[in-house]
């Protein structure tokens, strides 16, 4: 079966006055019609860079991809041209950005930024875009929408904004959805009424999506796959439950037990991993994770590990075998 | 909302302009020489001076003569000039309409040639029109008026005959003065669209907009420029006020019949009436153009808008 998605080795460089920062360090999956796959890690791992790259929304200078293919529907996206990705952006691919209160236009009624992608892919006249825009607004739960549709971004709320910007990268029907922290600004009540809009929208339209987030704890309950990054590369990927249940990377574990858990009642305190994220300039030569690892042997300065399958479609990037 | 908006702004106007009329009143009374003496001339008698003096009502208590001179004024009487005996409303409106033919000139040719290249500057960044453009620029902001004006004289009029180098008869003798008042203004309007651009290119909502699949242009035309513009405004009005100022040098070094060389021979005659009349004329413009500047902010900017 061809993937929707198959991202290859992807790897993306900033290029800063103290040095080249490898943000994306050659990570790889795959994401199938429909699915819904999370990435997970701590702040300043590469989850945005990451998916920034599928787009080419890297800023250039400082940014760069610097190898690798991302594959979308037998089109490697790295290939192409200009005017081809635009065609992609918005259309095929959306994206659902971290901030919400600086991802809109404060200018520009939210009708109208809602209703631009329609016009552009669809070709939608003034008239139909705006019965379009309608729907969508309805669709995402936004409360009268005939009033709303010619406000502007700050008349909202910070969970209705997002909710625009959901109706926003839903507009055109695309396959993949890219849903980069869309809850971090929001209170937690607001968050899960947000992920599960995103949840039920997207299993109805059939839309695969990739959703970004820190927080383990949530997303498991909203994807079929995980892939967890730390320092610019993917080091334990599978089944959403399996890795929550059984996670086989040090790194994942440290995660889980620092983050409340929905499935168990709390025994002991959250505890947060010891010591800090590498730095991405200068990373060390074996695993990334040795400085902090309470699991570490002597080889792991010297060795990089490799992912390896560790169960049914479950991978982990670990010199020591933990077990199940 | 904006008419009542315009409104409330137009009543604002009122006491700011009385508050103005106030401070021309008391400061054409501080400056030292007076007017009376000028006007009987070296050889006049006591009898006569104070004659003149009780025409011109300088007799009376200062705050009397502030309220007829108030009184006067709204009923758009700005008193009579003492060196041509002229009503001073007639002296302004003879030179009122070439002064703001000038102003006009200017500052719409710095703004649109200023904005054009800021934007292009700022979009192009690091390439060679921003360089070029940026260096110009500078030197259109360290360039003082009246050099300007003589060089572009010397260089236009005299070495290369195309321009008319004084006077105001026809189209023609309005490019030099215009270029050369605008020339300053273009250059502070240039520099800020320039970074306003680079600043909001970096946005988020830039992001946004590129990840729909927009194209470059329409990034930049629907969604980065109006944001950029806001604090380009706030600098056109701004420039607009030093451009009056700067009209008056302009003026002289082109020989143009306006409202700044009239304000010189005003003082060199010490035409009190006229001064304070082009000073408070000066001022109502100023202050008439900073009501324009926020009208527009609040077009541009809907957050200002609907507080
Ligand atoms: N414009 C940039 N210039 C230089 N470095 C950058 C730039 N953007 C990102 N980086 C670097 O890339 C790394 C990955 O950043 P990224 O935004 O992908 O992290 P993230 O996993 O999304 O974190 P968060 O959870 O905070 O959003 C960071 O360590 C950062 O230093
Ligand atoms: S490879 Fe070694 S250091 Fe790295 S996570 Fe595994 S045990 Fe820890
Ligand atoms: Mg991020």
């Amino acid at each position: 079966m061809n993937s929707l998605l198959r991202v290859e080795d992807l790897k993306t460089c900033f290029y800063t006055d103290a040095g080249m920062v490898k943000a994306v360090d050659g990570i790889s999956y795959d994401i199938q019609e429909g699915e819904t796959m999370g990435l997970v890690g701590e702040s300043g791992c590469g989850k945005s860079v990451s998916a920034l790259s599928i787009l080419r929304l890297i800023p250039y200078p400082p940014g760069k991809i610097t190898g690798g293919k991302v594959v979308f529907e037998g089109k490697d996206l790295l290939q192409i041209s200009e005017d081809e990705i635009r065609d992609v952006r918005g259309n095929r691919i959306a994206m659902i950005f971290q901030e919400p209160m600086t991802s809109l236009n404060p200018v520009l009624t939210i009708g109208l930024q809602i209703g631009e992608a329609l016009e552009i892919h669809r070709g939608l006249k003034r008239k139909e875009t705006r019965d379009e825009v309608l729907k969508l607004l309805r669709m995402v739960g936004i409360p009268d929408p005939e009033r709303r549709i010619d406000d502007y971004p700050h008349q909202f709320s910070g969970g209705m904004r997002q909710r625009v910007m959901i109706a926003m990268a839903l507009s055109c029907n695309p396959k993949l959805l890219i849903a980069d922290e869309p809850t971090t600004a929001v209170d937690v009540t607001i968050q899960a009424q947000l992920l599960e809009t995103i949840k039920d929208l997207t299993s109805r339209l059939g839309t695969a999506v990739i959703l970004i987030t820190h927080n383990l704890g949530v997303v498991a309950r909203y994807v079929n796959r995980m892939a967890v990054m730390y320092a610019g590369r993917i080091i334990e990927s599978g089944p959403a439950t399996e890795v929550y249940e059984h996670p086989r990377h040090p790194y994942t574990v440290g995660l889980l037990a620092s983050v409340p858990r929905l499935d168990k009642p709390r025994v002991g305190r959250l505890v947060p991993i010891d010591g800090q994220p590498p730095d991405l300039i200068r990373l060390p030569p074996g695993c990334s994770f040795f400085p902090r690892c309470s699991h570490r042997m002597q080889q792991c300065s010297m060795e990089r590990p490799e992912l390896r399958i560790v169960g049914a479609g479950h991978l982990a990037a670990c010199l020591k075998d933990l077990g199940s | 909302m904006t008419g009542q908006y315009i409104i409330r702004r137009l009543l604002i106007m009122l006491p700011v302009l009385l508050g103005v009329s106030l401070i021309i009143f008391i400061m054409v009374r501080i400056i030292p020489g007076d007017p009376s003496m000028v006007m009987a001339g070296p050889h006049a008698t006591k009898d006569q001076v104070e004659q003149i003096r009780t025409q011109l009502g300088l007799d009376r208590h200062p705050v009397s003569q502030y309220f007829i001179f108030i009184g006067n004024l709204f009923r758009g009487d700005l008193g009579t000039s003492t060196r041509t005996s002229l009503p001073v409303t007639k002296e302004i409106m003879a030179r009122l309409p070439n002064t703001l033919l000038l102003a006009l000139a200017s500052i719409l040719i710095a703004t649109v040639l200023g904005v054009l290249t800021g934007i292009i500057a700022g979009v192009k960044q690091n390439s060679k029109f921003d360089y070029l453009s940026m260096l110009v620029a500078l030197f259109g902001l360290s360039m003082p008026v009246f050099w300007l004006g003589l060089m572009l004289m010397l260089l236009f009029s005299i070495h290369l005959g195309w321009l008319p180098a004084v006077g105001a008869e026809s189209f023609k003798h309005l490019i030099l003065p215009a270029i050369t008042l605008g020339a300053n203004s273009m250059a502070i309007i240039a520099r800020m669209t320039r970074s306003s651009m680079l600043e909001v290119i970096r946005l988020d909502y830039i992001r946004t907009a590129r990840a729909k699949g927009l194209k470059e242009k329409l990034v930049i035309s629907r969604h980065a420029l109006k944001n950029a513009l806001i604090p380009v405004v706030t600098v056109i009005g701004l420039q607009t006020g030093t451009l009056l100022g700067g009209a008056v040098l302009t003026e002289i070094v082109f020989a143009w019949p306006g409202v700044g060389r009239l304000l010189v021979e005003a003082i060199l005659a010490r035409d009190y009436p006229v001064v304070q009349g082009v000073v408070l004329l000066v001022a109502t413009m100023f202050i008439f153009v900073n009501l324009v500047v926020d009208i527009l902010y609040a077009y541009l900017d809907p957050r200002i808008r609907y507080q």
